[in-house]
């Protein structure tokens, strides 16, 4: 029993991998094919509108780009390979350069997003289920519905008038304020943990007045969706024959709900509340143009409107690994909290 | 209700003690926030973005530079003094004593001669600048030289009109670069590129410290600058895309400046307190290209008829407020040969005429127009011009597209009308003759001007023009000038439009920041803060 299943597990693996690998290279194909198709002149973001035709020939040449679409495909997979994804026109770095700036500013939005997404939007969607149709379940159906239909860009905007331009409870767009600009080395990238680890705390609370509104917008939009998929969730489980059987057998309610019915849903809810923390890593556009916040968004966002291919594929490669690396996490999940697992 | 739910749930969600409130930022720092996404390389000599012509002109200094005040005045920078020979060839720079690098090195004509082969021989985006003047990389060695340490010397191909020569020399793609240390820097014979995309080597009044693309760019006090110390130790360039960010952060006091506010938050902060704005027209215009090689477009009554069906108070009165005013010639005002001629207003009847002379009595064809739809007020301008067109009969289709799709389509002549802006390179009108001339209309010409985007060629104003570069009397030059716009106008495949003005709100407590004719103008060595 125990080699067979450890013989599943080995061939999972392969079979993970050869998955991961073919899943790259198809994203990365497609995304190669889309940055050619796309109607825009790629060396526009290099020389300008007015270089002379000898330096757009010449810029063409440096970048490969008079080369056949094949081997300039190949080229770059090979490059990806070797852990270069080139350099971006945009910036005038090397792409991988600027992913390390600008993901740890997505990480920290993100992490502290989903933190406030889960921690709210579970105990409302059981509260929801287990007072269905009563006003508990109204109020969190409506939290939910505004979440879903009020546009982050406007929510953000409201939420800064109020708490950073009147009130003064948070800091303002940005991650920093300028008094704290590089007083704390880089280590991480993620601003709360360099400044942790340099002990510098009024760093740190700076830098958490300024993540606070634009990490509670992000946790309230995940909320709205967690909290709705804990409910239905819990409705199918609470439906069912054993927990009728419970109740004939005199279990409190609470115990029913918290014990049974919850731990019962915790593995679709693992999918849940991952799928939410990879989609905030990706980036969200929207917020991080309110917010001026420095992220993977706007980086791949800006990239894809001046055709700088490098960096379009290179953040694409970055999210393509966050889609596997949550998935596998969730999986890892999966066996820790499935009772059957064990 | 939407309004108070999300205060109360944002509100559950935050800690409860306010945090300090930080009103103002530091005296001894400056804060603007400012959209510079197109920022891509600081390298002077590589640089063709408008933003980084702002950070490089704080950083570097140029030979010459002209006059904020009047632009025909040219000031000396790193050149002391300037003379043009009798024949209209060579100009011989004296270079001023004991200025310095921010590296320390000192500042020579060998320096000079280094940045303007620098300009030739990495031929990027800038190099048709100077490579105009007849200097290219096999030349550059003859006509670029430093007989001694404080001459520098430079021989053009042409007599041009000394004023086109210097006022090119203006520009920041001119910024005289630190060889010594670029020389150190260099890989592969690349004139030290790599290095200076990111980092500086200048002698200007701040120097570079940092560049987060779209995030933040920070300067800091040249202490040894020739002209005295900036006041200011350091200015913050934030990069907000936002510009309801920018108002909220101007109004909290956590920027100085906000540069790219809306027409109407401008109206809103109007009388605000503690808010001061300042404004400049800029030598940047707004058009449409009308393509030639369409059917209907080809015919000059078509085009005359189209540039009556402009509503261009209209805009400028409402939505363009602040931001456009009504330019109907090639040039900037402001700039030497410029003529007040506004002969266009909407006039529906008149177009008629006009277009029924052209054989569509009831207007009865369509157009389409490739506009960038992230530009607001283009493309409200172009939801306008679609109304007034309709009232001739004309059917015109919006393509909106991001800014650089839709200029793509423009340089491969695959428009019937495209929207959009053109800005003067240096402040001499040689700068927008691009609208005149065409000296080759086939598809691979060398050289592709607007006139060639738009498939138009008239053989004797573009002579008109390219002689007008190199006539030597100011005086004639002008009236010259002047002349080809009256000429052109009727003729062209343009419709002017608007010349730009920019409006920066301020805090009340900065001083002397003003907002330059370009952008390499927008200097802040004299600001100050109370």
């Amino acid at each position: 029993m125990a080699s067979a299943s450890g013989g599943r597990v080995l061939r999972t693996g392969g079979e993970l991998a050869a998955s991961v690998a073919l899943t790259f290279m198809g994203l990365l194909l497609v995304t190669f094919i889309i940055g050619r198709l796309v109607p825009v002149d790629p060396l526009l973001a290099v020389v300008g509108d007015r270089a002379s035709e000898a330096a757009r020939q010449q810029a063409m040449e440096e970048l490969g780009l008079n080369l056949p679409l094949w081997r300039q495909f190949l080229i770059y997979t090979g490059n990806v390979l070797t852990g270069d994804l080139g350099m971006s026109v945009t910036t005038s770095r090397p792409v991988v350069e600027d992913i390390a700036r600008v993901f740890p500013a997505t990480l920290e939005l993100a992490s502290l997003g989903i933190l406030i997404g889960v921690v709210f939007g579970i105990p409302a969607g059981v509260l929801a289920a287990a007072y269905q149709d009563r006003w508990p379940d109204h109020v969190v159906r409506v939290l939910g519905l505004i979440g879903y239909s009020v546009p982050i860009f406007w929510l953000g905007l409201i939420g800064l008038l109020v708490f950073y331009a009147q009130l003064r409870w948070v800091g303002g767009p940005g991650r920093l304020d300028i008094f704290y600009e590089g007083l704390v080395p880089t280590v991480t990238g993620v601003i709360l943990v360099d400044s942790a680890l340099a002990g510098d705390w009024e760093v740190f609370q700076n830098a958490l007045s300024h993540l606070v509104l634009p990490a509670s917008l992000l946790g309230y939009y995940s909320m709205a969706y967690i909290s709705r998929m804990t409910r239905s969730l819990m409705l199918e489980q609470l439906s069912q024959e054993y927990i009728v059987a419970a109740r004939v057998k005199g279990v409190s309610e609470f115990r029913i709900i918290t014990r049974h019915a919850l731990g019962n849903i915790l593995v679709p809810l693992i999918t849940v509340v991952a799928l939410s923390f990879a989609s905030l890593l990706e980036g969200s556009v929207l917020t991080e143009t309110v917010f001026a916040w420095p992220g993977l968004g706007r980086y791949i966002t800006t990239a894809l409107l001046s055709a700088d291919m490098n960096a379009v594929l290179g953040g694409t490669i970055v999210v393509g690994l966050i889609f596997v690396g949550v998935n596998m996490l969730s999986d890892l999940l999966y066996r820790l909290v499935d009772p059957r697992a064990h | 209700m939407t309004r108070f739910l999300t205060a109360a749930l944002l509100a559950l969600s935050l800690p409860l003690s306010p945090l300090p409130a930080q009103a103002a930022t530091p005296e001894d720092t400056l804060v603007v926030a400012w959209v510079f996404d197109d920022i891509i390389s600081l390298d002077p000599q590589e640089m063709f973005e408008i933003s980084t012509f702002e950070v490089v002109g704080n950083v570097y200094d140029t030979l010459v530079m002209f006059d904020l005040d009047d632009t025909s005045q040219l000031e000396g920078q790193i050149a002391e003094s300037w003379e043009v020979s009798d024949d209209g060839l060579t100009f011989t720079f004296k270079i001023r004593p004991d200025l310095q690098f921010h590296s320390g090195n000192p500042v020579t004509a060998h320096d000079v001669v280094y940045t303007f082969q620098r300009l030739t021989a990495m031929d990027k985006g800038p190099a048709f600048l100077i490579q105009d003047l007849g200097i290219t990389a096999d030349n550059m060695d003859e006509t670029l030289t430093a007989p001694d340490d404080m001459t520098f010397q430079m021989v053009v191909d042409n007599p041009y009109a000394p004023s086109y020569v210097l006022n090119v020399l203006t520009s920041a793609n001119f910024s005289i670069v630190d060889s010594e240390l670029l020389k150190q820097q260099e890989q592969d014979g690349d004139w030290g590129n790599e290095y200076l995309k990111t980092n500086s080597a200048g002698s200007g009044p701040f120097i570079l410290r940092q560049w987060r693309p779209d995030e933040l760019i920070m300067v800091e006090a040249n202490e040894d600058y020739w002209q005295g110390a900036p006041q200011l130790n350091r200015i913050f360039w934030r990069h907000i895309t936002e510009p309801a960010t920018q108002r909220l952060q101007l109004e909290a006091g956590d920027v100085d400046i906000a540069r790219n506010l809306t027409p109407d938050q401008i109206e809103g902060l109007e009388g605000a307190e503690g808010v001061e704005f300042t404004e400049t027209a800029q030598g940047t215009n707004l058009y449409m290209g009308l393509n030639v090689a369409n059917e209907h477009l080809g015919k000059p009554l078509v085009r005359e008829a189209l540039r009556y069906l402009v509503d261009y108070q209209g805009m400028a009165d409402t939505f363009l407020r602040n931001q456009w005013t009504v330019n109907q010639t090639f040039l900037p005002r402001d700039v030497l040969g410029y003529v007040d001629s506004k002969p266009y207003n909407l006039d529906v009847d008149k177009a008629k005429a006009l277009l029924a002379e052209a054989g569509y009595p009831e207007g009865g064809f369509g157009l389409t127009i490739n506009v960038a739809s992230t530009r607001p007020e283009r493309m409200d301008a172009a939801q306008s011009f679609q109304a007034t067109l309709g009232q001739a009969g004309i059917e015109l289709e919006i393509l909106p597209s991001d800014a650089r799709t839709a200029l793509t389509t423009y340089r491969e002549r695959k428009h019937d009308i495209y929207l959009g802006t053109w800005g003067v390179d240096y402040f001499d009108p040689a700068s927008n003759d691009v609208f005149v001339v065409n000296t080759d209309n086939s598809p691979d010409a060398e050289s592709k001007p607007l006139a060639w985007r738009n498939s138009w060629q008239n053989e004797e104003l573009s002579e008109q023009a390219l002689q007008l570069q190199r006539e030597r009397d100011s005086e004639a030059r002008e009236q010259g000038y002047q002349q080809l716009i009256l000429d052109w106008q009727p003729v062209s495949p343009f419709v002017m439009m608007f010349q730009a003005i920019e409006v920066a709100a301020l805090r009340d407590n900065v001083k002397n920041f003003r907002l330059g004719p370009s952008a390499d103008a927008n200097l802040y060595l004299n600001v100050t803060k109370e």
